[in-house]
This record gives C-alpha cells, sequence and structure tokens, in this order.
C-alpha cells in the first residue's frame, strides 16, 4: 500500500527497540539459577536493569563487568576476570551467560578464550557454566540478543545423551503468563519437553518467604543438556525460518526435527500449533482446548461487527507484529500500518503471505521509530493501537485507544500477566481489543448508551 | 550476610567499628552496582532542559533506555528532553567512522526541530572509533548559527560522577554568552533542581516571594537562554551535591559568583535553605519576608506532620539513594515524622559525605556505599524495616520481601521538595507503611538459611 512520503532523517527518532544485550539478559533470567553478566560499562548494565524491572516488576540482577578507561584501552580480560571471580562468590550460580557490548565488540576482546583461560587457571575449582555470547549493540535488535541468546547457550551446553522422547520448545519473547501456558499445553498433551528460556517463575516470582539471590524457577540445566535427545524442536517466529537458530544446531549436530511456527496468535496459528502438537504427541487436542477455541469462535461471531473492517496501528518486535497482522485479520481488523524498529527484510513478504487478501491495505515498515510510526499513522487514522507502552504519546494525539501487549509496558501493571498466545491468550486480546473499540465509541458518543 | 571482601571497607556498622570508610571508586566489576555510567550521569543533569536537542551519539541503546523516563517538567512550548534521538550507530559506522552519520543527524534534526542549542552525547564506542565530534559540533555550530556542544559521556571513562563533570563542562561553554535584560543584585540560579513533578517551580515559588529574581534555573524547567545569562546572578544555589558542583566552582572562579550549598526536602532543610539564602543577600527586607514564608509555610503544614508523626512513630526506614545530601535531608524528615534510619547509603557519596551521614546517624545503622541488590536485600530484612527510600531498581526487592517503598528518584511524579512537598512525602510514606497488604506477607523467621534471618520478622 502507498504511504505517505515522509522526509527521511539520519538519526533515528524514540527508537522502536532496544539493543542485543536487553535480550540475552531476559534469556539469561530464564535459565535455572543463572546470573547474566554484561561485558562492559556499568551503565549498561543497570540500564536495562531498568528497563526490565519496569516491565516485569521484579528483581532483574545482572552484573557488568564495569569497564573503566584502562579496561578501555588495554582490553577488558581482568575486569571480566574479577567480573566471574565476584558474580560466583557472590551468587554460587550454575550457570553465567556473559553478554558482549558495543563496547567490549569493538574493542576487539576474545572472549571465548578470555573464558578458556579463566577456566584453565580456576581449575580444579568447579565454576559455573559460563556460556557466551556476542551481543554488540550496533548490531540488530533486542530480539537478535534474545535468539543469539538462546542459540548460544544450546550450542554450547546442548549434548544428545538419551534418546527422551521430549520436544525442545523455543517460544522466543513472549510473556510469563504465556510460557505458564505453553507449559500447561505441552503438559496436557503429556509430552516431556525442555522449554528454553523459562522465565515465567524467575520474571514473575511469587512474593518471597525470604530473600533470594537467584529466583527460583528457570530452564533446567539437566533438561538443557539433553536437549539432543529429544524428538523435535518447536520455535515460535515466522522471520526465523531462514535463520541459523538453535533448533538449526540440535537438527545439524543430534538430527532433532526442526519445526518453526509463527507465534501462536489467532486462530490459525493457534490451529497449527496444535495440529503439531496432536501429531508429535499421537494424541487428539484434550477437550479443553477445543472448547477453548469454540468459545473463541463465538466470541468472533458475538463481536464480529463491533470490529469489522476497524483500522489498527500494530508496532513491536517483528514476529510480534506479524503474529498480531494475521490474527487481526481473521477478525475483520485491518491492521493498516504494521511497523518494526527490526530490519530482518522479511516482515512485509510473512504478513502479506499471510493475509494476501488484505495487501494492498496494509504498510509494512521495517527500521522503523515512533516518530516515523507517528507520521504515518496520522495519513492512516487507525481506530486502535497495537503495542507496547511507548506508542502512549501517539495514542493519545490520535485519541484513540492503546491495547497494551508485548514489551515494553511500563504505564500499566501486569506485564508479566498478559495472556496472549494460544486460544486463551487469542481470547484475552480480541476481548480487550473489542472492549477498547467499544469503549472508544461509547466515551465518544453523546448518548452515553449503557448498553451495547 | 556475607559481604564481598573487596566491598567490605564499604560497609559500616555506626557504633561497633571505627569510621574507615572506602567510597569514591570504582564499582567491583560484577557486583550488581545500582550505579549507572558517566554518559547517565551526564543525562541526568542535561535532560531538563527543554529547548535543547539531545542527540546520543551511538548505538540505538543508550538512547532508547532514556527516552522520557524522568519527570523532570518544563513550562517551555519546546519540549525536545522529553524526544530521543540516537546516530543508531551500526556496525560499518563503527567500522568507518560515524562522524559523516553525526553531521547530517544534527543538521537535519536542528532544521527540523529549531532548538535553542543542541548537546551530543559521546557514548563508549564513540571513545573508541575516535570520532572528532568536538570538530563535527563545531562545524554544525557555526552553520546553523546555534550552539552546538559535546558532552564527552563516554560511559567507561569513569563513573557516573564524571558524567556530571561533563555535563557542568558543557553548560559552562553556554554560561556567560547571553548578555539580554537587566538583572537586579537580589537574583539567584537555581542549580542541580531538576523540577521533578514541578519542584523548582516551588522552589521558585519560594524565592520569587522572598524579593529574590530567579535568573536560571540549571537545569530543571531549564531554557538555553536562561542558561546563558546566568553568570549574571549573584548567588549560585546547588541542591544535588554531586551533579552540579562543578558548574558552582566554575562559576566561581571565572564570575565570581558564591555558591551555597542547600536541599529542599523536608522542613528543616527547607527552612534552612531559605533562610541562608536571605542571609546571603544580608537585606532586612528579604529576610523579614523569609520568615513569614517559613513561618506561614511550617503553619501549615506541621500539624498534618503531628497526624503522620503520631500513625509512624518508631517504624524503621532503609534509604539508598544517589547522592548524600538527599540521604541526609530524608534521614532529618524521617526523623521528623518519628522515623529511625536503619540502613542509609547513596552510589555517589564521598568520605566527607560519610562522615557526615554517620554523625547524622543513630547508633547500629548501616552505612553503604555503591551497594548491590544482594547487599540491600540482606539489610532490609536483618534491620526488620518497614520502608525502603530508593529508585525503580530498589523498588522490586523492598516489595519481594514484603517491605513497603517510597521513590524518591527521577521517575516520581509526585513533588516530594519544598514544605508542600513534606507532606507529599509523609504521605507516600504514610500510604506504604500502613498498607494492609503487608499482613499477607510470607517471610517467615524459621525457613531462612542465611544468618541474617535469625531473628523473628514479624513486628
Amino acid at each position: 500500500m502507498e504511504t505517505k512520503q515522509v522526509k527521511s532523517f539520519t538519526a533515528t527518532r524514540n527508537a522502536c527497540k532496544v539493543c542485543a544485550p536487553l535480550g540475552a539478559g531476559v534469556v539469561f533470567k530464564g535459565i535455572e539459577k543463572s546470573i547474566p553478566l554484561l561485558h562492559g560499562s556499568q551503565g549498561c548494565a543497570t540500564y536495562i536493569r531498568r528497563y526490565v524491572i519496569s516491565h516485569f516488576k521484579e528483581p532483574m540482577d545482572i552484573a557488568s563487568s564495569s569497564f573503566s578507561e584502562s579496561a578501555a584501552i588495554f582490553g577488558g580480560r581482568d575486569t571480566l576476570r574479577i567480573g566471574l571471580d565476584t558474580v560466583i562468590e557472590q551468587y554460587n550460580p550454575l550457570l553465567i551467560g556473559i553478554a558482549s557490548t558495543c563496547l567490549s565488540e569493538t574493542i576487539g576482546d576474545d572472549v571465548p578464550r578470555i573464558l578458556r583461560e579463566y577456566v584453565k587457571d580456576r581449575a580444579p575449582q568447579k565454576l559455573p557454566h559460563l556460556v557466551h555470547v556476542a551481543t554488540p549493540s550496533y548490531k540488530g535488535t533486542h530480539m537478535d540478543g534474545f535468539h543469539a541468546a538462546v542459540k548460544a547457550v544450546v550450542a554450547s551446553l546442548a549434548g544428545g545423551s538419551g534418546k527422551c522422547m521430549s520436544v525442545n520448545v523455543f517460544p522466543g519473547f513472549i510473556s510469563p503468563a504465556d510460557i505458564r501456558h505453553l507449559k500447561e499445553i505441552l503438559s496436557d498433551f503429556k509430552l516431556p519437553f525442555t522449554l528454553l528460556p523459562d522465565y515465567s517463575e524467575t520474571l514473575d516470582a511469587p512474593a518471597w518467604d525470604g530473600y533470594q539471590r537467584m529466583a527460583a524457577g528457570g530452564t533446567p540445566l539437566d533438561d538443557i543438556m539433553t536437549m539432543g535427545g529429544a524428538y523435535a524442536s518447536i520455535e515460535f517466529g515466522r522471520t526465523l525460518q531462514n535463520a541459523e537458530t538453535a533448533s538449526c544446531i540440535l537438527k545439524k549436530r543430534f538430527g532433532v526435527e526442526r519445526h518453526t511456527l509463527g507465534m501462536p496468535v489467532g486462530i490459525a496459528d493457534t490451529d497449527r500449533l496444535f495440529n503439531l502438537l496432536e501429531t508429535i504427541s499421537c494424541m487428539r487436542t484434550p477437550g479443553k482446548y477445543t472448547s477453548e477455541r469454540g468459545r473463541l469462535i463465538d466470541s468472533y461471531f458475538d463481536a464480529h461487527k463491533y470490529v469489522f473492517g476497524k483500522k489498527a496501528l500494530v508496532y513491536g518486535e517483528e514476529d510480534f507484529v506479524i503474529a498480531m497482522a494475521s490474527f487481526l485479520a481473521e477478525t475483520g481488523i485491518i491492521p493498516v500500518l504494521c511497523a518494526s524498529g527490526g530490519e530482518s527484510g522479511q516482515m512485509a513478504g510473512y504478513i502479506h503471505g499471510a493475509i494476501p487478501q488484505l495487501k494492498g491495505k496494509i504498510a509494512v515498515k521495517e527500521g522503523v521509530d515512533f516518530i516515523g510510526i507517528a507520521e504515518q499513522a496520522r495519513a492512516l487514522s487507525p481506530d486502535i493501537i497495537i503495542g507496547n507502552s511507548k506508542g502512549y504519546p501517539l495514542a493519545r494525539e490520535l485519541d484513540v485507544p492503546l491495547v497494551r501487549v508485548g514489551f515494553p509496558i511500563h504505564d500499566r501493571i501486569g506485564a508479566q500477566r498478559i495472556l496472549h498466545i494460544g486460544y486463551r491468550g487469542t481470547q484475552n486480546l480480541f476481548d480487550t481489543i473489542t472492549n477498547s473499540l467499544i469503549k472508544s465509541n461509547q466515551d465518544k458518543s453523546p448518548v452515553g448508551y449503557m448498553y451495547m | 550476610m556475607a559481604i564481598l571482601e573487596q566491598r567490605q571497607k564499604q560497609v559500616y556498622r555506626k557504633g561497633k567499628e571505627r569510621f574507615d570508610m572506602a567510597c569514591d571508586k570504582a564499582s567491583l566489576s560484577g557486583s550488581v552496582s545500582q550505579r549507572a555510567c558517566v554518559f547517565c550521569g551526564s543525562r541526568v543533569v542535561l535532560y531538563p532542559v527543554s529547548d535543547a536537542l539531545h542527540l546520543v551519539h551511538g548505538p540505538a541503546g543508550c538512547a532508547s533506555y532514556t527516552w522520557d523516563i524522568r519527570g523532570a517538567l518544563s513550562s517551555g512550548t519546546q519540549q525536545l528532553h522529553r524526544l530521543s534521538f540516537s546516530t543508531d550507530l551500526r556496525e560499518k559506522d563503527v567500522i568507518y567512522g560515524g562522524e559523516n552519520k553525526l553531521y547530517n543527524a544534527l543538521s537535519e534534526l536542528i532544521d527540523e526541530y529549531a532548538p535553542r542549542a543542541a548537546f551530543v552525547y559521546s557514548t563508549c564506542i564513540v571513545g573508541i572509533i575516535g570520532d572528532d565530534v568536538e570538530s563535527v559540533c563545531k562545524k554544525v555550530g557555526m552553520e546553523k548559527g546555534i550552539p552546538v556542544i559535546a558532552v564527552q559521556s563516554e560511559g567507561f571513562k569513569g563513573t557516573k560522577k564524571d558524567g556530571y563533570r561533563a555535563a557542568c563542562e558543557a553548560l559552562a561553554k553556554l554560561v556567560g554568552t547571553g548578555t539580554s535584560g537587566n538583572i537586579p543584585h537580589l537574583s539567584l540560579n537555581i542549580l542541580g533542581d531538576f523540577n521533578i513533578a514541578g519542584e523548582t517551580w516551588i522552589i521558585k515559588k519560594y524565592y520569587e516571594r522572598m524579593g529574590i529574581r530567579v535568573v536560571a534555573s540549571i537545569t530543571g524547567d531549564g531554557r538555553v537562554d536562561d542558561i546563558k545569562n546566568a553568570h549574571r546572578a549573584s548567588l549560585n544555589v546547588v541542591q544535588c551535591s554531586g551533579s552540579m558542583i562543578h558548574l558552582a566552582e566554575m562559576m566561581k572562579q571565572k564570575y565570581g559568583i558564591p555558591f551555597l550549598r542547600v536541599s529542599y526536602f523536608g522542613l528543616e532543610d527547607m527552612a534552612k535553605a531559605l533562610y541562608d539564602v536571605a542571609e546571603f543577600f544580608n537585606d532586612p527586607v528579604v529576610m523579614k519576608k523569609t520568615a513569614g514564608l517559613v513561618r506561614e509555610q511550617v503553619d501549615a503544614v506541621y500539624p498534618r506532620l503531628l497526624d503522620y508523626r503520631a500513625a509512624l512513630g518508631g517504624r524503621k526506614a532503609a534509604i539508598y539513594v544517589g547522592g548524600a545530601f538527599k540521604a541526609f535531608s530524608l534521614i532529618r524528615a524521617l526523623r521528623l515524622l518519628g522515623m529511625e534510619t536503619a540502613m542509609v547509603g547513596t552510589q555517589t557519596g564521598d568520605r566527607q559525605d560519610y562522615q557526615r551521614m554517620k554523625e547524622l546517624c543513630d547508633e547500629g545503622t548501616v552505612i553503604v556505599d555503591d551497594s548491590n541488590p544482594v547487599e540491600l536485600a540482606g539489610f532490609l530484612v536483618e534491620k526488620h524495616v518497614d520502608i525502603l527510600i530508593g529508585g525503580v531498581k530498589e523498588r522490586p526487592i523492598a516489595y519481594k520481601l514484603g517491605i513497603g517503598f517510597c521513590d524518591h528518584n527521577h521517575e516520581r511524579k509526585i513533588a516530594l521538595a519544598g514544605f508542600e512537598g513534606m507532606i507529599n512525602f509523609a504521605g507516600e510514606v504514610y500510604a506504604t507503611v500502613m498498607s494492609p497488604v503487608w499482613k499477607f506477607k510470607l517471610r517467615k523467621p524459621a525457613a531462612m538459611p542465611d544468618d541474617i534471618y535469625r531473628e523473628p520478622l514479624f513486628i
């Protein structure tokens, strides 16, 4: 679709992305007794902690190798070694996830080598697993850091011992509530599984009965070690289809079958997940879920006129936007603008592929920032905005409802508990979106109806 | 609780030990410091200047994480401080240099937004790839006819305090370049108040009622033209111990403007700030007005504070904030509410600050420098506190443990400075300490493995 030609800017203005180490930090929080350590300036860890804490409302301990000027000049080896010693002493973790930053990447620190030497020098001391992931902040977004960290964990830990007929699940960046739901689904299919990362408890923990250095939960390390013995890997995220991901490593090294699906939002994509689970488990979808599916369809029928032809603006991580766009289209909402700060180059193809009937009505924008989104949006006058908190200024300006989903949600409570996936998650999204549209009409009506 | 060996000298317990506190040093690698970096220090200080363009030269993250995250309000028509501009450096820029990108980004943004000045913040990799930011700034400044100032804020080049310093150096380039208007003798600049939730406006109103003109508020509700004229005021009044003292010192040296250090938090410190200023001008009319103002304000809030005190008396608090001056004020403000400070710490305090803190605190109080979540949680539990006063990063530690929390950092939306701010503060403390939700807290005395959990925790 033709969109308004707007002036292009060299600068990024109100970015629709954050940097790679953040994604890696979230992944390492989703592994049993694991501590992320960012190899860079103190600020990287602190800013990322603040950003993530404001979303999850949870403690988020991320260590930093706290670069000084001399480390920047002479290399970060010594400061990283001290950092590792300190983290081990203070937390005694099972795993330390070392993510680089733009600083350590640019000065050319050979982190794998520093770690090898460290392990050698500390022998015979029993050390935590040290997993390194390269996350230069000048490359990609937080999602690239997220996927890279998952891949690094698998690459360095997964083994093939014991054919365990379980499934590996790489769900991508979804909410703790989503992860819990996914685990429930897998359990109902009686499938043993390894879900990586699993921050459903670590980043949405119950109130503590005492101080915990590392929150309970996370993907068990023993399970990660045997991922190569699994029957299949399921990975969410269409843009990952042609990428070298964690599941590719498992396929290459251990022959584990790889299935890449879209994030299961909406009926079509959730059906794909359930069909796959039926095949893998040799079991019919439990009645609980067919009922959820039936109720979801029933609600589509009940509400179709409130949403039909409404124009939505959707933004966020690419795979999230692709999933949301397909879901919205199946309800009759037109995602007139699908935008992301990511630049995989694949978003338009997947969105138009999933909903070819709307091709002329949808603008897909990659690598955009919020000022760019706003300029487009003003011309498109959407009825609803769907995405994270950072779209609030635009929603306020356009006086349209903002349905907060995804990450980050910094201006509401309960971001961890937003359910997006499965029939149940779709139901939650659909009800919320529909009611937001109804509310908007109701509020703007001079009559003040108290019935629909 | 085991404190890391290298950090043991950064923790002091009043009473038992000889005071020999270590501070003012780089964070221990791996310790999960609550501090940020040099860039953060600069960004914090300059952020509220609302008619200046703030361009972060580096990858997108540094600008993203600081997009509109502070409650610094501006009365200006231009609200550029609430936007986030980044050169969003990519791999090829890192290899070939980012100067062209910076030049283009800067030129286009100035054309589009017509700022009165521009600040260009260097981030870590800019210092490494060796972009000549100064010369790009100079060139664009000449072409566009506005001050374009390079802020040397590479994250690794020191601590947050060095970032404050870099920001002061940047501001010093503006100060002294303005000449407009008549400025009376009874005039001052407000330094180091960031107009969080409109606090500068409260303070400004007090000064105006005392008959004193505020020339520039640097940087809360700051405006480039005011800052340019700041050298023409008679006095600099500096709040926030760390951030702006360097600018005050530079202005003293260059323009002979004396400065006073104050705090606007709590009744005692607020009143003292106004009296100190009045005394400086040594003008009977100002003094009379000041006395009247303080009396009126204290009379208005004191009876209400007594009500809070009746409810809160005997409760215990922990404080972990950026600068020491705020901590001093909080200790006194809590005391006014009948509360004891059982733990107090800062990110950036110096030796003198901690010495003073020690004198201010009760026996047994834990004083800590550049702490981390493990220590903070340990002290909260050990001291059985009812409330932690800190910032967003500290909040979940308190809540997870079933302890109240008051945000005293830059994200808050409630004014806590001034006399009326003290009432707000008391209300905030009351709302969290007296909440009925804590009766559900799960912490029980028996099941704790560490020695810090020995004593019963239910109060």
